[in-house]
């Protein structure tokens, strides 16, 4: 298979696939009950499989793994971080088993859920082994992308991407960083404007600049837009299926597959290069999507 | 400069040794400690709420305020106990059951804090009877939860319907918050009030008692 950076150069539009919090949730929610959706990679890995194998069916070429809460850092929350190895190597198994097709697998890497110093109480030291004890076992076990997402302290994420690049200096990585819409403004959490995260995560040698969750696809159209004036590197965009609602007891996210795919658009006359899901987003998403790109990507296809 | 304005500024600035040292000099000049709190500490975190609020600063801004104003707590508390000054309200406060998403909780206690209100904290994944046993023992008058997943938001409700059942609804109130949650939401479910942030539940508090 082409390398996935290969194809993006070539202007092809990649599709990631979308959420998988509540497609767990509804086939293994009494799996989960008092620990993570990472521990299920071991216990029910037939679920995962599903899982990544509705969104292959949908059309993605990019799947990520349930890896998310998978660092060290996070498993010891639920006494697992002595199972790390275990659980992220099963994790990229179940993605390989999901389908004979040709599909990327990308390592999903979340948040350490600490605060660096000064401002909580963790070394720099800490949150880099955590990362690379991790990304170490996804790497060894076949992930072709490492995906940094949701992210919202630059510092924390540069930190992921060096022991990316401290165990390979040749796979493909994604910093996606989530921020928030103010009066003035796109802001990660910490403060961090999208034309300074462009700038630092271009410096640090990634690959991929993106943003995912936080927002529904209309604000991710203007946070692409902002990212493009700021940097020429590829873009990828995962938006929320909107911001979740209440609706008889249920929550709902607003935004159909059809007006998803419609605002995509706007993301492929920016020149994003990959589009998924984040939270709310469905195999009927990543579908509506596909066909979008499918329409208007070939027309943009320079070969 | 006014050395409790001064106080209010290296809160602003985030400079915990500063206030610890400008806080010992107002103790040393026998400045009532009621007034260090409201005009010196307080007013500080005050400012800080509001431009948080504004999007002038961020959470690293307000993390590093909340140190310094505990640098200068620190100094004033056993003078504020032996004083008989009553701390403003007591707050109740978590991550619901099954979400371990903690940095905004953590936020919001942290004001709180600066506040002046008592905060009991019960950290993440905390059960509904958890928080209202914690309530009745401590006598608290608002639970304050927090969750960033959606899935766990229906936790809320339960410990909403659990007041209810329990005859205390109304008597111990409910504010909540956290990334998924939205203000139709907390009606949906009957909380007495959304709070979508740390200075908003200060101010909501402010109001209220």
């Amino acid at each position: 298979m082409k390398a996935v950076l290969d194809r993006i150069k070539q202007g092809e539009i990649l599709v990631c696939d979308g959420a998988m919090g509540s497609l767990l949730m509804d086939r293994a929610k009494e799996h989960l009950k008092g620990t993570c959706p990472e521990s299920i990679n071991l216990s029910h890995p037939e679920i995962i499989r599903e899982i990544a194998a509705l969104y292959i069916q949908a059309g993605a070429d990019i799947i990520e793994t349930n890896t998310f809460g998978g660092s060290p850092l996070k498993l010891a929350s639920y006494s697992l971080d002595d199972k790390t190895e275990e659980i992220n190597r099963a994790a990229i198994l179940a993605v390989k088993n999901a389908s004979s097709k040709n599909i990327y697998i990308c390592a999903s890497i979340g948040p350490s859920g600490k605060l660096l110093k000064p401002f909580g109480d963790t070394e720099p030291k800490e949150i880099y082994e955590s990362f690379y004890r991790q990304i170490k076992v996804l790497v060894d076990a076949g992930a072709d992308i490492i995906s940094i997402e949701t992210m919202t302290d630059l510092n924390e994420a540069s930190l992921a991407v060096e022991a990316t690049r401290n165990i390979s200096s040749s796979i493909p990585v994604i910093v996606s960083m989530t921020y928030e819409s103010t009066s003035r403004g796109f802001f990660t959490m910490m403060g961090t404007r999208i034309e300074v995260a462009s700038k630092r995560l271009e410096d640090s040698g990634v690959d991929v600049i993106g943003s995912n969750c936080g927002n529904g696809i209309e604000n991710l159209v203007l946070i692409a837009q902002e990212h493009r004036k700021h940097t020429q590197l590829p873009l990828m965009i995962q938006a929320n299926a909107g911001i979740p609602e209440l609706r008889e007891g249920v929550t709902v996210y607003p935004e159909s597959p059809e007006f998803m795919a419609e605002k995509c658009n706007g993301l492929i006359s920016i020149g994003v290069s990959i589009i998924g899901g984040c939270c709310g987003t469905t195999p009927a998403h990543i579908r509506a999507i596909r066909n979008v790109v499918d329409q208007r990507g070939k027309k943009l296809l320079k070969t | 400069m006014d050395i409790l304005q001064q106080i209010s500024e290296q809160i602003d600035l985030g400079d915990d040794e500063k206030v610890y040292e400008l806080t010992a000099t107002a103790i040393e000049q026998k400045i009532p400690v009621k007034r260090i709190l409201e005009e010196g500490l307080l007013d500080g975190m005050n400012i800080v709420g509001k431009k948080f609020k504004e999007h002038d600063i961020f959470l690293p801004e307000v993390l590093m305020a909340a140190k310094a104003m505990n640098a200068g707590m620190e100094l004033i508390k056993p003078l504020l106990l032996s004083g008989n000054i009553p701390m403003k309200a007591k707050v109740v406060l978590g991550t619901v059951r099954g979400d371990l998403h903690d940095i905004g909780k953590n936020l919001v206690g942290v004001m709180l804090k600066g506040a002046g209100f008592e905060v009991i904290d019960l950290g993440n994944d905390v059960s509904p009877e958890k928080f209202i046993e914690t309530a009745k023992r401590e006598g608290a008058q608002f639970i304050g939860m927090s969750t960033l997943l959606t899935t766990t938001m229906p936790v809320m409700k339960e410990v909403i319907e659990l007041l209810r059942i329990e005859n205390l609804e109304g008597k111990i109130k409910t504010l909540v918050g956290g990334a998924a949650v939205s203000k139709s939401y907390a009606e949906e479910i009957g909380a007495t009030a959304y709070c979508y942030d740390g200075s908003n539940a200060v101010e909501y508090l402010n109001s209220v008692i």
